[in-house]
């Protein structure tokens, strides 16, 4: 049966439940014998994202995300998964651990931002998602992301340069937060709803405009609704992919994500050019 | 005083008037002034953006900049000399929607990223602005990842790439190419971090010391190698640039 449809903001919505499965509820579902891996190496330990290494159907992978939690304290503790650049540099750590031990990284964007603090600024928020940027655009094993609650801002990117983006149906991705866009173009955060409309941030919108690859359906009401069922679409998707990327040549594979963002120019390729 | 200098100084005089009327100089200008006479060359200057969101009232206030800036869009591209070393080179223009980055200034900027990759040429990147450009949406938001894939292969390749960080840097443009420079230069007192500080101030709840983000603090938190002072940024990237150069 078909579900009616939903406007974007009541996707949001959805996307932000409480509710809604994390990082942790999809690594139990997908992949067995999880190892936590902690630390930057350069002197912390940022809880908003989770890293480690575990197996997919038999095959070694690794697995970073963004980490919400299910009540205020646990949100607290991994500050509503907003990274600071501990945790991005956490991330590049681990992806170039799985560079070396050549296991595909498997990225869940669920983040309202990069945490905008003062200790951020101090300590590299820009070059540490710069960095990953840059990095992830080289890395020599496959990169498949999905975001599955809500994607802002180069928060969001800064672990999502990847061969294969695949959004869940009810998942956003935005260049900010619609509270922020609305805050920016018309100094009013409270027209975010109206934001929404015009932002072009649902799995739908940005598979119509070639910026995601795959929307992953969710039962109605949300992939709350029916985990188990969200799940086994997922888990359908990385059995279909992961073989294949992790056949092609390294070469092959990194000139295909180079020219994957370097055909980003707008409405399908159709950057105007004056006679 | 001799006929000439007096001549010379007349001339320098009405220079100076000429500039100052042109107040603000466009990205274009600026380059044209900095690079040794007559040796800047503009390139890719036919794109631009194009309104991928068909987002209300962007069309207008495209128009409105190009004909405040005389520019096609935020970022101004081309090649020329620096004290006789070929180098290719683009500049942000703040005033043209904040240097916001969207589609044509990613594509211009990725465009000059290639081309100084292939002739084997030093690259700079002058920023001035607010971040990714709101009216693209997500097409703004890739293109950080589609230039700073660009500033890798080119780095790779062992390019030299020199970054200068003017007022303003932040958002999208500082968390992607302006931060990846082999070497970063800012501007005395310029502006630059990843969250503007009002967005900060709200979320920690307390004002910011003076000096926050600026320049100074960047450089004394390891994350500019050297500030240049007003009028000196001529002669400290021809430093650099023969430093660089290839002996054969």
């Amino acid at each position: 049966m078909r579900q009616k449809k939903l406007t974007p903001y009541e996707r949001l919505e959805i996307a932000r439940d409480i509710n809604r499965p994390k990082v942790t509820d999809y690594i139990d579902a997908l992949f067995e014998d999880f190892i936590e891996l902690s630390g930057d190496r350069l002197g912390k330990e940022d809880a908003s994202i989770l890293g480690g290494i575990a197996f997919f159907e038999g095959m070694p992978v690794t697995v970073i995300g963004h980490r919400k939690g299910s009540n205020l304290e646990e949100n607290i503790k991994y500050n509503f998964g907003m990274p600071g650049p501990e945790g991005y540099r956490k991330a590049l750590r681990l992806m170039k651990q799985a560079e070396k031990f050549h296991r595909p990284v498997i990225t869940f964007v669920d983040t309202p931002g990069a945490y905008p603090g003062k200790e951020a600024e101090e300590n590299g928020q820009s070059i540490a998602i710069a960095e990953n940027l840059a990095e992830m655009s080289a890395l020599k094993v496959p990169i498949i992301t999905i975001v599955t609650g809500e994607g802002n801002s180069g928060g969001a990117l800064a672990i999502s340069v990847a061969d294969k983006i695949w959004m869940l149906e009810n998942a956003v991705y935005s260049v900010l937060s619609p509270e922020g866009f609305a805050s920016i173009l018309w100094k009013d955060a409270k027209r975010s709803k109206e934001a929404c409309e015009v932002m072009k941030m649902t799995a739908e919108e940005l598979y119509a405009g070639g910026l995601c690859d795959q929307v992953i359906p969710e039962a109605e009401g949300g992939i709350q609704e029916d985990f188990s069922g969200g799940c086994s679409q997922l888990r359908k998707a990385l059995r279909t992919s992961l073989p294949g990327l992790m056949k092609t040549n390294a070469e092959i594979l990194l000139e295909n994500r180079y020219q994957k963002y370097r055909h980003i120019e707008g409405e399908y390729h159709a950057i105007r050019k004056k006679a | 005083m001799s006929f000439a200098q007096k001549r010379h100084t007349m001339m320098s005089f009405k220079r100076h008037r000429e500039q100052s009327a042109h107040e603000p100089k466009n990205a274009n200008e600026y380059l044209a002034d900095l690079f040794d006479d007559g040796s800047w060359h503009e390139m890719e200057s036919v794109f631009e953006s194009v309104d991928p969101l068909s987002f209300p009232g962007y069309q207008k206030k495209l128009k409105d900049a190009k004909q405040m800036t005389g520019i096609p869009d935020a970022l101004c591209a081309g090649y020329g000399t620096i004290g006789g070393v070929k180098v290719f080179a683009a500049k942000l223009d703040k005033n043209f929607m904040m240097g916001s980055m969207g589609t044509a200034v990613g594509e211009r900027l990725t465009r000059v990223v290639e081309a100084a990759g292939k002739y084997h040429v030093p690259l700079i990147i002058f920023s001035a602005s607010g971040g990714a450009r709101m009216q693209e949406g997500m097409f703004s938001l890739m293109q950080m990842a589609k230039t700073s894939a660009a500033i890798k292969r080119f780095q790779d390749n062992g390019g030299l790439y020199i970054s200068v960080l003017t007022h303003p840097t932040t958002g999208g443009v500082s968390a992607s190419f302006a931060m990846l420079g082999d070497i970063i230069l800012a501007e005395e007192n310029a502006l630059i971090g990843f969250a503007g500080p009002r967005v900060i101030e709200q979320t920690i709840g307390e004002k910011l010391p003076a000096g926050f983000q600026r320049a100074e603090f960047q450089m004394e938190h390891g994350f500019v190698d050297r500030i240049v002072a007003d009028g000196q940024m001529r002669k400290e990237l021809s430093r650099i640039l023969k430093l660089h150069r290839r002996v054969s």
